[in-house]
């Protein structure tokens, strides 16, 4: 797994209830891109990282990732390349306090106590949650807790993070934390998010999903840019881009 | 039934842990944690107009399947027991028998899915769903009596009861049927495929009753000792188990006779156990005494009262010695603190 | 609900307590849980007419809530929270059970308010027992403990999953029953039915939350078995503590530690 590609090819699924989420879907994400997937609700981003690390299977297509289909026999390997931030941070800190939820990914990967130990410091820090180690996580605030889940799957040292809507509900000031420590991951990242500005400022490179299938896939300003894409797809101008008409400010001067 | 309900707990783990796929896991918590948020949402009830909630076990049996359902209802009564003002640590064994056994592994399968069959409707699931539930707690009541009988603290005759118990748990066990009969037949139309999986989890009849009566046993010889001789002479965790299988759909706001009498009943048996551990030979002295029947009110306390035996402890200069030591504690807790604060500081 | 609501917050209060880094918060749980455990049987196995005799047990609680720098008032009040249970235990003692049993000059009193006295005093020392184990162990702690005690794996790990979610789901259906009571003006439509949709809702909510919490297990390599995070020690201060308490615990348990002291005391001035 040398390059961590991430290839999707003509994915589709469909759920038991019959609702056809994804239609098709195809891409390759290569080493060290930050993508954002964007679209309206219901238009099948959650489900489509569900399937990045095997939390849902395929109806029709394939996943490789660095060139290894995604199968029941490679699913231990391809979670541990893959780290997943789901949406809802109560669904991923399911331990009683902090120190045992991120140290739970590593001991099941069969590191010893004392690694364990000191892997789940280094992250802590990392996200700037040394201090509440001990806590139990529903003594957290809602930027606390993301930043302890995004902890849990550092604490494995995926080479592809995956997030849902990894800013959803946070304050702006929890959003900027988060942004940064998502700009010094050196590796892939995969994120969707209804934070436009956050996609605009953290990614190369923007897929747009609309009823479950791919209606764009560029840079972000070209995606940005085109009005009537935005419009069919229930998508915005992120507010940066739309012009200040108190201050006259020239988008355009703003980005990069 | 400590050791009874021990030995349950450990024959279901090992049963859980063997056969159930790990999915099971966070089901079965996050199931036990709904239950509790599931008693804060109350309805009215139709005729009595007071209000009443989810029970627990037998909907738990229904999603979970025997073994899963009883771990969790035996979690959810040790949370109850602990935090919840509910008192009574002693009784958690009887209640978790009372509860857990009864509507997990009689009322479920030899009464639910004999009912619903191999093809189940909407309306046969929730008639299920109610027989059931109101099996369940009349035998819940009857496990209750006789614990009651054979542990021999009560001088109540068997017949009377009996006759006490059973109709105030029909009434409960016809509203616990409805609230279970529409919650399920409601989960049964939105997802029907997660009541079929539950009852794809082997039926009980696939293990030998012996296996279960043997983990029984040994349990009960390995927690035997002490705790068992505090299970059969310990009077107040039957007194507070009727409680508990009573109050689990506490019925409030008295306003008709039968709901005012059962709210006298339960506030009458409510019960805190009063903890009392008599020796053998004092116990079966005081067969007469009318412990249970102080504590309900349709008994007649006719027993008349036999003289206690008076221990040491009561006794003047024993109060006298009390009231000192009782200060004497206070103040070392005192100067511990003192201490400890200027040790921090 | 209220009540649920308050005991969650109660919960919440406790647990943070166990934060607390005192000399008793920093033993390992298990010598706390045996010690509690060798109380309880010690205070419960005594007689129904006893009550001199437990009061030298209120040295543990004190002592315990001493030491861990616990809030005095805060347990007392989780305890007095019981007391409408217990008093509406013993409070037929008196009325059924007359018979003098003891003298104070020229008031009798009768073996039911005896027991009635012994059960109130019984209950506040068990009770307020394992809220201090809780309040300075945490209830994760006692769990683990638990488990390192024989209780089965399996079990052990259900009444964390049960406790961690308690927190989540309680505010989930709080706000729903909220919600319903807002829109059912009075009385009106808290019936069965929407009881039925509304439980059922928040039950297959529940069901979801539970697939998407085993998802992220397995993502983060879950196989089935939970291990141990941490070394546990099981010390000299651990040993210390559990010996010393048990033999204190067993000696008042046979010998009336108040009988003693009293009849010195009334022996001394006659
Ligand atoms: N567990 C499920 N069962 C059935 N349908 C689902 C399930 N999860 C999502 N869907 C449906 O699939 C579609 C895509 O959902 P999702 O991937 O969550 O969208 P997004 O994350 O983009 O908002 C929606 O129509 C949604 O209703
Ligand atoms: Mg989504």
């Amino acid at each position: 797994m040398s390059h961590h590609i991430v290839e999707v090819r003509n994915l589709q699924h469909v759920y038991s209830d019959g609702t056809a989420a994804l239609k098709d879907i195809s891409f390759i994400i290569t080493h060290g891109e930050s993508v954002g997937i964007i679209g309206a609700n219901g238009a099948g981003k959650s489900t489509l990282l569900q399937h990045l690390n095997g939390s849902l299977e395929p109806t029709g297509g394939s996943i490789h990732i660095g060139h290894t289909p995604l199968s029941k026999g490679t699913l231990p390997d391809i979670r541990r390349t893959v780290g997943m931030v789901f949406q809802d941070p109560d669904d991923q800190l399911f331990m009683p306090t902090v120190y045992d939820d991120v140290a739970f990914g590593p001991l099941n990967l069969g590191y010893s106590i004392d690694d364990v130990e000191q892997r789940v410091t280094e992250v802590l820090e990392l996200v700037g949650a040394g201090h509440l180690r001990d806590k139990p996580p529903y003594h957290l605030s809602g930027g606390e807790k993301k930043r302890v889940a995004i902890a849990t799957v550092l604490s494995m040292s995926p080479d592809i993070l995956v997030m849902d809507e990894p800013t959803n509900g946070l304050d702006p000031f929890a959003r900027r934390q988060l942004m940064k420590l998502m700009k010094d991951f050196k590796h892939t990242r995969i994120f969707t998010s209804h934070d436009l500005d956050m996609v605009l400022e953290l990614c190369g490179r923007v897929i747009v999903l609309h009823e479950g299938e791919v209606w764009a896939d560029g840079p972000p300003l070209e995606i940005f840019g085109n009005s009537k894409l935005l419009a069919e797809c229930r998508l915005e101008k992120p507010l940066s881009m739309q012009g200040c008409p108190v201050c006259g400010n020239n988008p355009a001067k703003d980005i990069n | 039934m400590w050791a009874v309900s021990a030995g349950t707990i450990a024959y279901c783990s090992a049963k859980v842990r063997a056969e159930l796929d790990d999915s099971k896991i966070p089901l079965m918590g996050v199931l036990g944690a709904f239950i509790f948020a599931a008693q804060m949402i109350n309805f009215t009830i139709p005729v009595t107009g007071s209000s009443g909630h989810l029970g627990g076990g037998l909907i738990l049996a229904i999603l979970l399947g025997p073994y899963a359902a009883f771990l969790t209802i035996a979690s959810v009564l040790m949370v109850q027991a602990l935090f919840f003002a509910d008192g009574g640590l002693l009784a958690l064994g009887c209640n978790i028998f009372n509860l857990g056994f009864f509507p997990a592994f009689i009322a479920y399968p030899l009464l639910y899915k004999k009912i619903i069959g191999a093809q189940p409707t909407a309306t046969r699931i929730s008639v299920a769903a109610m027989i059931a539930a109101i099996a369940g707690l009349q035998m819940g009541a009857f496990g209750v009596v006789l614990e009651t009988i054979v542990s021999g603290v009560s001088s109540l005759p068997f017949s009377t009861f009996v006759v006490m118990m059973q109709p105030i748990h029909l009434a409960i066990g016809i509203v616990e049927g409805l609230v279970t009969a529409s919650v399920v037949s409601f989960v049964y139309k939105a997802r029907p495929e997660i009541m079929q999986s539950a009852l794809n989890a082997r039926p009980i009849g696939n293990h030998p009753v012996r296996k279960i009566v043997l983990a029984f046993l040994a349990a009960a010889v390995v927690t035997g000792g002490i705790i068992s001789l505090l299970a059969s002479e310990n009077p107040d965790g039957l007194e507070w188990a009727i409680a508990k299988v009573t109050g689990h759909n506490e019925l409030k706001e008295p306003e008709n006779a039968l709901h005012g009498s059962l709210k006298v009943l339960q506030e009458k048996i409510a019960i805190l156990p009063d903890y009392s551990l008599k020796k053998p030979a004092e116990a079966t002295k005081d067969k007469l005494q009318p412990e249970a029947v102080q504590n309900h009110p349709s008994a007649k306390p006719e027993t008349k009262s036999e003289t206690p035996k008076n221990p040491a402890g009561t006794t003047v200069s024993g109060l006298a010695g009390g009231a000192i030591t009782l200060g004497l504690a206070f103040l070392i807790g005192f100067i511990l603190k003192r201490r400890n604060q200027n040790g921090t500081s | 609900m209220a009540s649920i609501h308050n005991a969650v917050l109660d919960l919440k209060r406790l647990d943070l307590l166990a934060n607390g880094n005192s000399s008793i918060h920093r033993l390992d749980a298990r010598a706390k849980v045996l010690v509690t455990l060798i109380f309880t049987i010690c205070v419960v196995s005594n007689d129904r007419y006893e009550l001199t005799a437990l009061f030298p047990f209120f040295i543990f609680p004190v002592a315990m809530i001493s030491l861990a720098n616990l809030p005095p008032l805060f347990i007392m009040k989780k305890i007095a929270l019981l007391c409408p249970f217990v008093v509406a235990v013993g409070i037929f003692n008196p009325v059924f059970d007359r018979v003098i049993i003891l003298q104070l000059g020229s008031i009798g009193i009768s073996g039911g308010w005896i027991s009635f006295a012994s059960i109130m005093a019984r209950s506040t020392l068990t009770v307020g027992a394992a809220f201090i184990l809780v309040a300075s162990t945490g209830f994760t702690a006692v769990c683990q403990a638990l488990e390192g005690l024989g209780m089965p794996k399996v079990f052990a790990v259900q009444l964390l999953f049960l406790y961690r979610y308690i927190f989540v789901l309680t505010e989930e259906s709080g706000r729903a029953s909220r919600a319903r009571e807002l829109r059912s003006c009075g009385k009106k439509g808290q019936g069965i039915h929407s009881f039925g949709s509304l439980v059922g809702h928040l039950l297959l909510r529940t069901w979801q939350r539970a697939e998407r919490i085993h998802m992220a297990m397995l993502a983060r390599g879950f196989t089935g078995a939970f291990h141990a995070s941490r070394q546990s020690r099981f010390g000299i201060p651990e040993i210390r503590f559990v010996l010393a308490w048990s033999a204190l615990f067993i000696f008042l348990r046979f010998q009336n530690a108040s009988q003693l002291l009293g009849s010195l005391v009334t022996g001394l001035f006659p």
